[in-house]
């Protein structure tokens, strides 16, 4: 009888095709309500030339369920962080609370117009002044907007502002002589890139064989004379604290620049210690890393911008502020005081300009307010220590089997390469891509870009001992493929449904969208 | 696990920062909420948005369409939501595939030939065009038509101030509400691009093709921006008149109103521009057993390989608002898409036809029109909308003078397939009672 019993397997077309390729003709996957107004002729409406010709032809036509299926198939494919510890590092992937994403789903937030009146949209306001509050308080920082979309963006107002800034105290001529921007060597690639579009060229700062931004460079180049600014993450992109950061600052601000500080890696530092107190001008936070809203496959971020009073007047428009407190006798629960009063003022002469539509992504402000109201000041600064310590822990934990680069003890991140394995052939790659079989995500590889083969690893506070543990024996038992059976660790991942795929051969021949006439070929490849 | 490592303390992690530059003392930030607390205080806050629980006839670049219930579903589930940039194919290849969909639906709108993975929003998009369009005619003046949103062209301005570009307006014909003749004497050997906007911000459409054969007669591009995506389910695509590049806000693809963002930008232009494109881009790609999947292609455009030459400092980009948007298109399809923008272009014909017969109100631009038009009214916008609000709990539309001093009376209204015919006879119906009351204060 067993025998002939068909075994549940998974489904055959877990090789799901392109929507388009499910696409039957009349099918339809929605329903209007019938058209309640009276007709009045299309082309009364708008004249023939105006209209589409093409009857849309090559969109889907599917129903629901197609669609579902569809979505529910790919979502398989997927690695997230609720499957796993996802140590990508330098970016963050903490927990996101389900309650934050309740939070941005009130009814009252998710269908708020951007252009209702200010007496109308109060309580949309208040959140964005409270959390400017809290990121002001963090980061002791006390101008901010949080209208950058992106960390990336975020930069780019910072430096625009530097420039703004420059241009008003030195005079346009002068300023004009003043167009270099320092960036460390270590630093991500959207620094420069940030830089460059508001009008700066870029000197590159080395790094010492600590690991920490190299003073007597610094020093040099600031004795050009012609330095806006520098850019620096602290910690840098090392996982290490720039300890001579005062002093970095010092340099800096004595050659006539300022201090701009990528915060992508404020998450060590919440609670522990605070930016404007470093000395630091500017700084830009990432919502979606320390804040821990969602990354969403690439996307939404918030890229708020904090700094010092001298530089306010130079933020974008509109800022959000406080019109008028109805209880200033505040007990620091500001739901027991009548409500205070909020508005936009767009009266900034000296701003840089608005950067994005409205007031940025508003989503991602109501999920961060809900992180800080959840964690409180206590619960921020505990996920700092559980941050750090875990990393910490990865750190103490490979060093026997990994070269690490680096003595310093990291803080939330820790790098390592692959020196010892790359012996045996088996590089940076190859161990990313064999940590996949043992069910993790990889950690970020080959960046920082001056630690060749880096492998960087930041395990956030959303990991237990017992899974840090699974981390390291994993890593460990790549070491030991590595010199056992190279050919294990080469040919990886083994547990995939798809293997590498050829990336140089996608660039070469780039096919960027899907045509009718590719239909044919690609499933013919289905079936092989 | 502190003391497996050596410490004896938490404080001890931070060793490395000198103890001067450490924060002695608590952050003065609230104490933790429980959930019920945090709950009740974000609905308190969220009923002081009175806005957000009227009937409402507000566009202006953002807009109140029908969302599938299973849009939602889709992007809450945890593979997708809580998955970082696929960075690793193998693993990624549900976002992967989704946004190949993306860009293929992308191109299918608007008739171009390749769309980016996203960029944040329309205004934007916009900016990264006009900064692309130097970069591919290594020319240095752009022409933008002043109907094209307000808060974008402010966006283009903040984002072009350094980058050498000049960037002139031509004013739009006060007549039609279309981009004036007078942007033929703009256009010269040094221009870059022409800007516009269709349906432009006052809701009219414009002759994109003429425009086109303008603008490439001097040798420049054409950037069509567009704020309200549906109206590609019925308006003839920029891509078929002529258009170079394309951007677009995607929120009306699925997208809650959510006070402003997180929304969409979509960026489509002509395959030979391929590399001047920015953003991230995914292609077709095959593993050694010749399966199908889908990469992160062409970086070496972007900022982590190229740095202060990268076309643009973009990287964290609208991930999961781009599978929303491919969720919503999906499920409502080529007949959706059509039957909804149908179904804007018809209510808003007859809504511009009641308010023009009522006594006073007028309808000042006479081109063509989707689902926004312009309404004169006989007394001050802002206080009409007022009322209209406290008497009838109506969002009216937006009062121009938000953005053009010069304009006092004028409303800007907006209808969707989600205004019913009794919500679009109420709003008649109060505009005239709202605009007489007025009127009887005002000695005749």
């Amino acid at each position: 009888m067993k025998s002939e019993i068909t075994k549940v397997t998974n489904h055959i077309s877990h090789n799901e095709s392109l929507i388009f390729e499910r696409s039957r003709p009349g099918r339809v996957g929605y329903r209007l309500p019938a058209l309640d107004v009276d007709e009045t002729p299309i082309d009364v409406i708008v004249p023939r030339e105006f209209q589409r010709d093409d009857d849309l032809d090559g969109l889907p036509e599917v129903s629901e369920v197609d669609v579902i299926r569809h979505f529910i198939r790919m979502s398989q494919w997927n690695y997230s962080i609720d499957l796993g510890m996802y140590p990508l590092g330098s970016c963050t992937m903490k927990y996101n609370s389900r309650l934050n994403e309740r939070v941005a789903r009130i009814a009252g937030f998710a269908n708020l117009h951007p252009l209702a009146e200010e007496q109308d949209a109060q309580g949309a306001l208040q959140v964005i002044y409270e959390l400017q509050q809290h990121l002001a308080e963090i980061t002791g920082l006390p101008g901010i907007s949080l209208q950058p979309a992106a960390g990336a963006h975020g930069e780019m107002t910072g430096v625009m502002i530097i420039r703004a800034y420059i241009d008003a105290r030195d005079g346009a001529d002068a300023s004009a002589s003043r167009r270099t921007m320092l960036i460390p060597d270590s630093a991500h690639g959207t620094n420069p890139a940030s830089a460059h579009l508001s009008g700066f060229s870029v000197k590159t700062i080395r790094s010492t064989s600590e690991g920490l931004t190299d003073l007597d460079h610094l020093r040099e180049l600031c004795a050009h004379g012609e330095v806006a600014g520098l850019m620096l993450t602290n910690p840098n992109t090392l996982g290490l604290f720039e300890r001579n950061i005062r002093e970095i600052c010092r340099i800096v601000h004595e050659a006539g620049g300022l201090v701009y500080m990528d915060g992508a890696n404020m998450n060590a530092l919440v609670g522990v210690a605070r930016p404007g107190d470093m000395g630091v001008d500017i700084i830009h936070l990432n919502l979606h890393k320390t804040f821990s809203t969602p990354h969403g496959g690439g996307g939404p971020g918030c890229g708020p911008c904090c700094c010092t009073k001298e530089l306010e007047p130079f933020l974008p428009v509109p800022r959000v502020i406080q019109v008028a407190s109805a209880n200033d006798d505040s007990t620091g629960d500001s739901r027991l005081q009548t409500p205070d009063s909020f508005g936009l003022d767009f009266d900034y002469p000296q701003s840089i300009g608005r950067v994005k539509a409205f007031l940025g992504n508003y989503g991602m402000m109501l999920r961060a307010l809900a992180y800080t109201q959840t964690h409180g000041y206590d619960g921020m600064r505990e996920a700092t220590e559980a941050a750090v310590l875990n990393a910490r822990y990865i750190a103490h934990g490979l060093t026997s089997d990994y070269d690490k680069p680096f003595a310093s003890p990291p803080m939330h991140e820790v790098v390592f390469t692959d020196k010892r394995q790359s012996r045996k052939g088996v590089h940076t790659l190859d161990i990313a891509k064999r940590l996949i079989d043992y069910g993790f995500h990889p950690m970020t590889i080959y960046f920082p870009l001056i630690v060749s083969g880096a492998m960087l690893i930041e395990p956030t506070e959303s990991v237990g001992h017992q899974e840090l543990d699974q981390f390291i024996e994993a890593m460990r038992s790549i070491a030991r493929e590595a010199i056992e059976n190279p050919e294990l660790v080469l040919n990886a991942p083994h547990s995939t449904r798809i293997g590498r795929l050829d990336e140089a051969a996608a660039a070469r021949k780039p096919v960027l969208r899907w045509k009718p006439t590719q239909a044919a070929s690609a499933r013919g490849i289905e079936v092989t | 696990m502190l003391r497996q490592i050596g410490l004896s303390s938490p404080e001890e992690l931070f060793d490395s920062i000198p103890e001067d530059l450490r924060l002695h003392g608590r952050l003065n930030t609230p104490v933790a909420l429980s959930e019920i607390e945090l709950l009740s205080g974000f609905e308190q806050m969220a009923g002081r948005n009175a806005a957000a629980y009227r009937s409402s006839f507000l566009g202006g670049g953002a807009y109140s369409h029908y969302v599938p219930t299973i849009v939602d579903h889709i992007i809450s589930r945890s593979e997708f939501f809580t998955a970082y940039t696929p960075y690793q194919p193998e693993i990624s290849q549900g976002t992967l595939q989704t946004i190949f969909e993306f860009q293929t639906l992308v191109c299918q709108l608007t008739g171009m030939e390749v769309a980016n993975a996203s960029m944040y929003d329309g205004s934007t998009a916009l900016a990264e065009a006009v900064l692309m369009a130097e970069r591919v005619t290594k020319r240095s003046k752009v022409i933008a038509c002043g109907a094209v949103h307000p808060e974008y062209l402010e966006v283009v301005n903040t984002y072009v101030q350094h980058a050498g570009i000049d960037l002139q307006h031509v004013e739009f014909n006060s007549q039609t509400g279309q981009t004036s003749a007078a942007v033929n004497e703009a256009l010269d050997d040094q221009t870059a691009a022409l800007v516009v906007q269709s349906p432009n911000f006052f809701g009219c459409i414009e002759d994109v093709a003429a425009l086109a054969e303008q603008a490439h007669a001097a040798g420049a591009l054409l950037i069509v921006a567009i704020t309200e995506a549906i109206s590609l389910g019925l308006l003839r695509s920029p891509g078929s008149s002529g258009a170079d590049i394309v951007v677009a806000e995607g929120q009306s693809f699925g997208v809650p109103l959510s006070f402003g963002g997180p929304y969409l930008g979509l960026f489509a232009t002509r395959e030979k521009y391929a590399r001047q494109i920015p953003g991230r881009l995914v292609g077709e790609a095959y593993d050694k057993e010749g399966r199908r999947g889908f990469v992160l292609t062409l970086a070496t455009r972007e900022q982590h390989i190229r740095r202060e030459k990268a076309t643009s400092n973009i990287c964290t980009n609208e991930g999961l608002i781009a599978l929303a948007a491919t969720v919503y298109l999906e499920t409502m399809g080529r007949r959706g898409i059509q039957e909804v923008a149908t179904q804007c272009a018809q209510k808003t014909a007859y809504t511009a036809q009641r308010i023009s017969q009522l006594e006073g109100f007028s309808i000042p631009f006479t081109a063509p029109r989707f689902n926004e038009f312009v309404v004169r009214a006989p007394i001050d916008a802002r206080e009409l909308l007022s009322a209209l609000a406290k008497e009838n709990n109506i969002n009216g539309g937006l009062a121009l003078s938000r953005y053009f001093s010069d304009r006092p009376n004028d409303v800007l209204v907006c209808v969707t397939e989600t205004n019913s015919r009794a919500e679009i006879d109420a709003l008649v119906d109060s505009l005239a009672v709202s605009s007489n009351h007025k009127d009887t204060k005002t000695p005749s």
